[in-house]
């Protein structure tokens, strides 16, 4: 037997107890007490991830990733921002130039370190509390419009739990000319931060945003929900740079509904944390076009899992994805794509590539495309690779002089910088750069000479 | 310049190559013909390190130094340089990253500092005219999305900055149509040097058109069996190799 209180005694059912226990304590300070229709979601939420508790490798779209890890801590949330130790220099590090910021601490909006000097008067950006203070009418419009919160009970928990956020409303036909940052920090041990993001592109409108995780090298939860509104022929780039702490937990979900021909680009890095997972989810409409592109670089004993889908719902659309995997020494990273093209779908035009690079013999790769089409007349199509660098180009490198490490560095480097390279703001661009080569060797890979 | 003695070669456990003797002295271009099969591109390999070959037995001395225990990346900054059939697709690095790279190799190998940013992109661009090849190749990936004749225009580019002492050209001719094949030809012909050497491994003759050899020789069941000058080539347009390789056996 167990003594009680000993780690061995914890069971899953044991933590949701003392999360729900927790939450009596908490939910008072939560945003939003005043609003009847966010107290009942909330409620909602709660119960559901009180009966189900985090994903189990049960369910089929978790079965590659546990996240027990996560059950045998409690990690608390901070009520304000209060006692959050911000290294300011730290910070600065992350910051990109010429864009509007806003800096979330431990799940707050800290109005101090944000930078939103010149942003179009039109243009509502803010932290979610204020926004369920200032447009609760516009919140209660979109929130959990996009995200489903019975997919899964992460989705659940941020419901419940959410402290802050990022709140933007691009009107219609507005183009951004500056890209808006949301940096999203984690300063302290064992902490939680759940936050709840909405992005509005009104129809015609232009935007460029960029999410960033970071946390000071702890162990914590970020657990974030994005919702993003494409309106009709709107366009919304949406960059995700997650360069958590190697020892966090990292769930992210991103859900995007688009209009008639709206656009939307994602770019998602996954770099940080020891367990992370990213979900996004795609509505298409009638002749709308996404592309979401993905790079995750597994280090040590990273579990990176990316976890996609696109819903052609209407004809006409166009779907294009790319995903590409790098895992070293005992990193397991894992994608999971499904395309969903519905009855009405006619016309669907959707691709879809998972490549994962295996640079050890003890890293691990799962990739699972998913095509379910009910339509009869679609272009779809998958394909997946999992491999090891290539002895042709390595022999070919060589007799060009380059010793066989460096070559291996080289294209091991070309694999990554594809997409890389895709990144069109040079600030952001060259910070990802910095990111994919302090993760893998980089001798022999000459920064001056790209 | 290059010495072959006795090589003998196994390729899984199989006997390719049977006892090759091959002298090369400075400024000479041989040409290694052959049918399918006769060993022509294992000899090409092996003096380049390719792995997959194991030498059984005999020599190649390089300027003085033994070739076989080198490795390949060391061969190439000795100054050797193998122009590849299939030239490889390199996605993400682009041509003028490795020219550079393969640069520096040799000039730090050989107790040079790096190469001045504006003196190698004037020495680039004055190769790539000589060639007749588009500026926006050098920016290009290396080798990826070319066409055959772009492939091998681009091993002679490489050629061109890196003046190799030792060049083996591994079927440079395959794949290229006529007017592909004069601008290779040119590219080669205008690195001939007293110091240069070649090795030419051909199938046939009509690369021999262009670059004329000093010497050729035949290939066939791993062996040499006939030596002889320019006109040989000819002779083997005319008649084939059957009768060679009869005469062998």
């Amino acid at each position: 037997m167990n003594a009680p209180g000993s780690l061995a005694a914890y069971t899953p059912s044991m933590a949701i107890s003392r999360y729900a226990a927790e939450y009596q304590t908490i939910a008072p300070a939560l945003p939003g007490q005043n609003l009847p229709w966010l107290q009942a979601l909330r409620a909602e939420a709660l119960a559901q991830f009180s009966a189900q508790g985090f994903p189990s490798p049960r369910e089929e779209e978790w079965r590659y990733t546990n996240v027990s890890g996560i059950k045998k801590k409690l990690f608390l949330p901070s009520l304000d921002l209060a006692g959050s130790d911000v290294d300011a220099e730290w910070l600065k590090s992350y910051k990109l130039e010429d864009a509007w910021i806003l800096v979330l601490v431990n799940g707050h909006f800290s109005a101090e370190f944000s930078v939103l000097d010149g942003l179009p008067e039109a243009v509502t950006v803010m932290g979610m509390a204020d926004a369920l203070a200032k447009q609760p009418g516009t919140v209660e419009k979109y929130l959990g419009k996009a995200a489903d919160q019975a997919e899964h009970s992460f989705i659940a928990f941020n419901t419940a739990w959410f402290t802050d956020g990022l709140f933007v409303h691009v009107p219609a036909k507005l183009v951004l000319d500056k890209p808006i940052q949301l940096l999203h920090i984690v300063t302290g041990s064992d902490a939680m931060a759940t936050t709840r993001n909405i992005i509005i592109a009104d129809d015609m409108a232009e935007a460029k945003l960029i999410e960033t995780y970071v946390g000071k090298d702890s162990a914590y939860l970020t657990a974030a929900v994005t919702e993003v509104f494409v309106g009709l022929n709107a366009d919304v780039t949406l960059y995700k740079l997650q360069s958590e702490s190697e020892k966090a937990y990292h769930f992210g979900g991103s859900y995007i509904k688009q209009a008639r021909d709206a656009r939307f680009t994602h770019h998602n890095f996954a770099f940080g944390g020891l367990l992370a997972r990213s979900d996004i989810h795609v509505d298409l409409d009638h002749a709308s076009e996404c592309e979401l592109n993905g790079l995750y670089l597994g280090v040590k004993r990273q579990h990176i899992d990316n976890h996609t889908r696109i819903n052609h719902l209407k004809p006409y659309a166009v779907s294009r994805e790319l995903y590409k995997g790098v895992l070293d020494d005992r990193a397991r990273g894992v994608f999971q794509g499904r395309v969903i093209v519905a009855e009405d779908a006619q016309k669907t035009d959707s691709q879809m590539n998972n490549r994962n690079l295996l640079l050890s013999d003890d890293a691990e790769a799962d990739t699972k495309p998913q095509l379910e089409i009910y339509a009869d007349d679609v272009k779809c199509a998958h394909g997946v690779t999992v491999g090891q660098l290539d002895e042709k180009s390595i022999f070919y490198l060589q007799s060009r002089c380059v010793d066989e490490e460096t070559a291996r560095n080289m294209l091991t480097f070309a694999f990554a910088n594809e997409m890389v390279d895709k990144v069109k703001i040079k600030g952001l661009h060259d910070r990802v750069l910095e990111q994919v080569l302090v993760r893998f060797p980089q001798q022999g890979v000459n920064k001056e000479w790209l | 310049m290059l010495s072959i003695k006795n090589l003998t070669v196994n390729v899984n456990d199989k006997q390719i190559l049977k006892g090759i003797n091959l002298e090369i002295k400075p400024g000479e271009i041989h040409a290694i013909m052959g049918p399918n099969g006769s060993g022509k591109s294992t000899l090409s390999h092996v003096l380049s390190g390719k792995g997959g070959y194991t030498v059984t037995g005999g020599s190649a001395t390089y300027q003085g130094k033994d070739l076989l225990e080198m490795a390949p990346e060391i061969r190439a900054r000795e100054g050797v340089f193998l122009a590849f059939q299939y030239p490889v697709e390199i996605p993400g690095v682009s041509n003028i990253y490795l020219l550079k790279a393969a640069l520096n190799s040799i000039r730090k190998h050989h107790g040079q500092p790096e190469v001045d940013a504006m003196d190698f992109l004037t020495l680039v661009k004055e190769k790539v005219r000589l060639l007749e090849m588009d500026e926006k190749f050098l920016y290009r990936a290396v080798n990826e999305g070319f066409s055959g004749g772009e492939k091998k225009r681009n091993e002679i580019l490489q050629m061109a900055i890196l003046e190799p002492k030792l060049c083996i050209m591994d079927e440079t001719d395959s794949g290229l149509d006529i007017d592909a094949l004069k601008i290779v030809s040119e590219g080669v012909n205008s690195l001939r040097s007293p110091e240069r050497s070649f090795v030419m491994v051909t199938h046939y003759q009509r690369l021999l058109d262009y670059i004329k050899p000093d010497f050729v020789h035949v290939l066939a069941n791993g062996q040499i069996v006939k030596s002889g000058g320019a006109e040989l080539a000819l002779e083997l347009e005319d008649k084939g190799y059957s009768w060679l390789e009869e005469e062998a056996a």
